[in-house]
């Protein structure tokens, strides 16, 4: 037991425990020391890197892993800006060549203005790394059949929106992430949406196991005391999810004793 | 150490796309000796030829040939 709050196991995706339930993103930042001190101060231990081509005009100190150390974080390779099942699997593959790892935060979108995933091509891609022995944290909408549809298909984590993808919106549908919690054996990760600490504490309060996210930190004016406030949001959502809130009510309860006032 | 001829065509080049761009570089190239030239360490990148990811173990024995389609990648920031 934990005498400061109530129990709460470490999350574990796949064979891996993570004392923090926040992850986060190293795109956006001003630069790379101001993102290596966000990330240090939001406790996360697993941080999402993109693919790209090597810029063959500049310095060839512009790799992330020239700032951030694969022993200290598990890199989560990504297939950000892919729009098809196959080019997600290519840049899974690559991710996996560039980082040693089998964990990939598998992402295909659907459409360019709201960025929001493509499920089919998803599930397909998510079908073929898994049976390709990746590690699958599947970015998805907050749709329940398609979240099914992914742990059926072997992904160790299912990571339904709370918004679109750099909205800081927060959570637009949260009885949805409520039920996808409720349906789903494999931890569920919210990911993309969160625009501030609240937010945050909101998106823990439906009982997911995790929130990852990037542009609320990266594009605060000081992402370092974002990062601080984000790591303890999580956890005070965490807390009072375990907690179990009061019922809410439209109508006040004094809190205070109705007998032993003066005659 | 070969490099990556800077001039124009000659008999000794062969074409390739690195990256998108079609370059000219000395026949009988390795890979490890394109990332050298290109001041690239093999430790933080990824080369994928012709759709097919080397092994970092095969970049010093593998030649580039004419028409092949390399690319070079790694890590950067992303969410």
């Amino acid at each position: 037991m934990n005498p400061t709050g109530p129990p709460d196991p470490p999350l574990a995706i796949a064979d891996t425990t993570f004392a923090s339930r926040l992850i986060v993103g190293t795109g956006k930042y001003r630069t790379n020391q101001e993102m290596v001190a966000a990330i240090r101060a939001s406790g996360a231990e697993m941080v999402t890197v993109a693919v790209r081509r090597v810029d063959l005009d500049r310095s060839a100190e512009e790799g992330i892993l020239h700032h951030l150390d694969p022993a200290e974080f598990l890199l989560l390779p990504n297939t950000a800006g892919c729009y098809t099942a196959a080019d997600a699997v290519r840049y899974a593959r690559l991710g996996r060549a560039a980082g040693l790892t089998d964990w990939v935060k598998l992402e295909v979108i659907g459409d360019e203005r709201t960025l929001l995933p493509d499920t089919a091509a998803t599930l397909e891609a998510a079908v073929e790394l898994a049976a390709d022995g990746f590690k699958v944290m599947a970015y998805t909408n907050d749709d329940l059949v398609a979240a099914l549809r992914l742990e059926d298909a072997g992904c160790v984590a299912v990571m339904p929106l709370a918004s679109p993808i750099g909205s800081g919106l927060g959570v637009v549908n949260p009885y949805y992430i409520r039920e996808i919690k409720r349906r789903l054996s494999v931890p569920i990760i919210v990911d993309a949406g969160v625009g501030t600490a609240s937010d945050a504490c909101v998106t823990m309060e439906q009982g997911v196991d995790g929130v990852l996210m990037n542009t609320a930190i990266a594009a605060a004016e000081d992402p370092v005391g974002m990062a601080r406030a984000m790591k303890l949001a999580v956890r005070a959502g965490r807390d009072a999810y375990l907690a179990g809130r009061m019922e809410a009510r439209e109508i006040a309860v004094p809190s205070s004793p109705l007998g032993g006032m003066l005659g | 150490m070969t490099t990556p001829k800077a001039g124009g065509p000659s008999h000794a080049d062969v074409s390739i796309v690195l990256n998108g761009e079609r370059r000219r570089v000395a026949a009988g190239l390795s890979v490890a000796a394109l990332l050298r030239s290109l001041d690239l360490h093999p430790g933080t990148v990824v080369v994928e030829r012709n759709r097919e990811i080397l092994a970092r173990d095969a970049i010093g024995a593998t030649t580039v040939e004419d028409g092949d389609r390399i690319e070079l990648v790694h890590f950067v920031g992303g969410g």
